[in-house]
């Protein structure tokens, strides 16, 4: 499999996954903040 | 004059953010093409020489300073118990928001003094490597930049979305 840090568009995508992933992590395994 | 500080250090570590991402984003969106393009050309030169030098060492002391002033925020906002810093960093509520952007912030840094920046030395002759240590310094810089590029989208997000607005 191709490391999607070899283009732009992968990189991208990947930071908006692990976003979510941190986002879902916060929100149900620290104590949720309001934003 | 202590109720302007957190404003004032909030609007430097915005203003040195903005320098050190905005030159992130170059790199990987403007510079690392470019040079693509310009060593099939044979003007390579002009970017390696003249560009690349400047927006690094931009881009190494704003990340620096947008660090410190970070740093220096959560050091000036505090609740009942004392300033924020500890808690952020120990990811405890409700503090852990803007403690996940702190450490992506952190690791950023890291990323670009102990990986960007001894590479790019290499890859622009600023320090003498052989052509296989720059093929490895090239590799291992442009995928610390774009580790960097990924990790950016996650910080901002923790970082504009008011987690540290509310404390003190």
């Amino acid at each position: 499999m191709k490391n999607p840090l070899e283009s732009v568009t992968g990189t991208i995508i990947s930071g908006l996954i692990l976003t979510v992933v941190l986002v879902v992590f916060l929100n149900n395994f620290l104590a949720p903040v309001a934003a | 004059m202590e109720a302007l500080l957190p404003g004032l250090v909030r609007w430097a570590h915005i203003v040195a953010g903005v320098c050190w991402i905005g030159l992130l984003y170059y790199f990987n969106l403007v510079q690392m093409a470019a040079l693509k393009d310009a060593g099939a050309d044979g003007t390579a030169a002009g970017i390696t020489k003249h560009v690349a030098p400047r927006a690094l060492l931009w881009f190494r002391w704003s990340a620096v300073a947008t660090w410190i002033m970070g740093i220096g925020l959560l050091c000036t906002l505090g609740d009942k118990g004392g300033p924020v810093i500890h808690k952020a960093f120990t990811l405890q509520a409700p503090y852990a928001g803007i403690g996940i952007g702190a450490w992506l912030g952190t690791i950023m840094l890291i990323n670009v003094w102990h990986f960007i920046w001894p590479n790019q030395k290499k890859i622009l002759g600023m320090v003498p490597a052989t052509d296989e240590v720059k093929a490895k310094a090239r590799r291992v810089a442009m995928l610390a930049s774009r580790t960097n590029m990924m990790l950016s989208l996650p910080m901002l997000y923790f970082m504009a979305n008011g987690f540290s607005h509310h404390i003190g």
